[in-house]
């Protein structure tokens, strides 16, 4: 079953396109990473596949309500324990349900501790945790594995690999391998964005001009 | 929507300030104001309901760039932005919790501040009941503005010149609503169109300030 | 053929440079013979002395600084319903002029007030309201100034001038309501021209119809430059990215 597919898809970032033609789809049970330089438009698409800002053109077609975003931030509350940063997440989602979560990421022995207190890569495991409470099943994840080590990241691709196991997809996009041989990577390279008068999209003030 | 509110209220306890740090500038302008123009009860007493409106007013505007501002930074706006609950519900939701912790101490306190200011007697209740209906449309359109200025480094100077003019219409009926009270007039005017303003504050402005935020997140 | 095609830069530009020579020559006409005639060729009035001439500089200012946040609000709504980058740009270069339309009336208002009145300014509701107005004005540039991207604060000051106007009329009313005021009412309506004597009125004429010209001149410069920036913004955005 298709969980997402994007066809022809361009994205601007300040106004000017980014990347164009982007086309792909992503089944259940499959994990697609995104792979390129920096600054080529991973996050702009990310966070246009997530409705935080408008395509420039193409299509994205995905059943309503199955995504779940994972931003660079990780959006905790320092003052708040994590049992509360979780539940809040949970009850915003409508799930409720956050000891699987938990147990998963392996923050049972954290859960009373407030937020600030965690280091950088529990931070993260938490931040993660957040998507397992959400109970989408489509994760889009920027940079996920950023500030984990190397045990936390083995934790982490266990974590994809048990979501993809249950029927979910996965969207992310990484510069290091996760050791996740089943995923599919797309290099955004040949994607990126041509000049106007090479035959790109022209952004809406060129257009504006023409 | 609740566990958001929960979630604000519990963080503006946890943070401190959040209900002290606007009482206190409240307590402070009605110490000063004295010094100012002098300690003369009939003097005081006249300008009392005008004083009261007015420190309260800008204590409110003290914690406005907050309402955003951590958010933004910690990445939970882009996170709630693509949650299931529509962003117009997440700023009055915002709005509510900036009143809770903002407006409503303030309320509560301002008649124990209008002792300091001589406020004649009938005044009291007048005053109460203005703040009442006016403080949250003060946390409505503060949300607006720190809606606007939420990607800006230098957002708080800039946020008080775009809040304050839009302040001007409750201001005057609030204000207007105690010296009629305080001096026995007719209160049926102002009351209803400080009430009015409230009420159409509270329903339409959170959809420009939604507008507003999905326009800074993109 | 529609009127949106003027909204293309292009196009605007082309339209405009022709336009402009026009305009300029019509605002410093009609501006130098109202005024002249205004202040040198008019009796004095009875009860008025010779400060009665300041109204051809206050009346059109007044008219002018109402008008201009009208026009504002009506280009913002074209930018935020229709996205021509054009009527954003122009919303954005008629505000200064606006701002200082606003603060000539005050400043002759006060010139005006102080032999009438006895005093530089009153809390009169209309001079309040232009007070507030002048705030308005600040607040719409301030937020255009403090915005990097153009698109993101094109939307936001549009937002701002929706809500703006809302509450600009709202204090209007508010402030009318709070002090009875000593401002004369309105003297120039189109049927009640008896209000103001046929000696005055031409010459008031006129320089209204300076004022919108000078207006609509200044616009023109300001949104051709406005325009020239942008497009500068996005090349260098483009050569950045290649």
């Amino acid at each position: 079953m298709t969980m997402l597919s994007v066809e022809n898809l361009a994205v601007t970032r300040g106004g000017l396109p980014v990347l164009e033609g982007v086309s792909f789809a992503l089944e259940a049970g499959h994990a697609l990473v995104l792979r390129g330089p920096n600054g080529i438009g991973k996050t702009t698409l990310l966070r246009t596949l997530a409705g935080l800002q408008p395509a420039l053109s193409g299509r994205i077609s995905m059943p309503p309500e199955t995504m779940a975003y994972a931003a660079h931030a990780d959006g905790l509350k320092s003052t708040l324990s994590v049992t509360e940063n979780l539940m809040f997440w949970a009850s915003v989602y409508g799930t409720g349900a956050i000891d699987t979560a938990l147990d998963r990421m392996n923050l049972r022995q954290l859960a009373e501790r407030a937020a600030h207190s965690l280091s950088a890569g529990q931070k993260r495991r938490l931040g993660l945790a957040r998507l397992l409470v959400t109970g989408r099943p489509v994760w889009v994840l920027d940079e996920p594995t950023v500030s984990l080590d190397a045990a936390s990241v083995a934790l982490f691709a266990e974590a994809v690999r048990a979501h993809l196991g249950s029927g979910g997809a996965a969207l992310m996009a990484t510069h290091i391998d996760l050791g996740l041989e089943e995923a599919r990577v797309l290099d955004l390279a040949p994607f990126k964005a041509r000049p106007p008068e090479e035959g790109g999209i022209a952004g809406s003030f060129d257009e504006a001009f023409a | 929507m609740i566990a958001l509110l929960t979630r604000d209220l519990r963080l503006a306890v946890r943070a401190g300030g959040g209900f002290g740090l606007g009482l206190a500038f409240f307590l402070i302008v009605v110490t000063l104001v004295p010094f100012g123009v002098g300690p003369e009860g009939g003097v005081l007493a006249r300008i009392a309901p005008g004083i009261l409106w007015l420190g309260a007013l800008l204590a409110c505007l003290l914690s406005l760039d907050r309402i955003f501002a951590l958010d933004f930074e910690d990445g939970s706006l882009d996170l709630l932005a693509t949650a299931p609950i529509p962003l117009e519900g997440v700023v009055s939701v915002k709005a509510a919790a900036h009143w809770l912790t903002t407006g409503l101490p303030l309320v509560l306190a301002a008649p124990v501040f209008g002792v300091l200011l001589h406020l004649p007697q009938p005044a009291y209740f007048w005053l109460v009941v203005s703040l009442m209906l006016g403080t949250p449309a003060l946390s409505v359109l503060g949300t607006f503005g720190a809606a606007l200025t939420v990607g800006l480094k230098r957002g708080g100077l800039l946020l008080s010149l775009l809040v304050l003019p839009l302040y001007v219409p409750t201001l005057i009926f609030g204000a207007e609503l105690v010296r009629r009270g305080a001096n026995g007039m007719d209160t049926q005017v102002p009351l209803l169109m400080l009430a009015g303003i409230t009420a159409a504050c509270v329903a339409v402005v959170p959809f420009a300030s939604a507008a507003a935020i999905r326009v800074n997140l993109r | 053929m529609s009127i949106w095609e003027y909204a293309n830069p292009k196009k605007f530009m082309q339209t405009s440079s022709w336009a402009l020579p026009f305009v300029t020559v019509g605002a410093v006409g009609c501006l130098a013979v109202g005024l002249f005639w205004g202040f040198f060729l008019t009796p004095e009035a009875t009860n008025f002395g010779s400060t009665v001439k300041v109204i051809y500089v206050h009346v059109p200012s007044a008219m002018m600084a109402i008008n201009i946040w009208v026009m504002m609000l009506v280009t913002s709504l074209i930018w935020l319903i229709r996205r021509h980058h054009v009527s954003a740009l122009a919303a954005k270069a008629a505000a200064p002029i606006g701002m200082v339309m606003t603060l000539i009336a005050l400043i002759t208002g006060a010139i005006w007030g102080q032999p009438m009145w006895g005093t530089w300014w009153e809390w009169d509701p209309r001079l309040t309201s232009f007070l507030i107005l002048f705030l308005f004005y600040l607040g719409y540039m301030a937020l255009w100034e403090a915005i990097d991207n153009p698109d993101t604060a094109a939307d936001l000051t549009g937002v701002l001038c929706l809500v703006g106007s809302v509450f600009a009329l709202l204090s209007r009313y508010a402030v009318n309501f709070w002090n009875q005021g000593l401002h004369q009412g309105a003297t120039l309506s189109l049927d009640k021209q008896e209000n103001i004597s046929d000696v005055y009125w031409f010459p008031l004429l006129l320089c209204i119809a300076g004022f919108v010209l000078l207006f609509v001149t200044l616009l023109l410069l300001r949104t051709r430059t406005e325009i020239r920036a942008r497009r500068l913004k996005a090349l260098e955005q483009r050569e950045r990215m290649a």
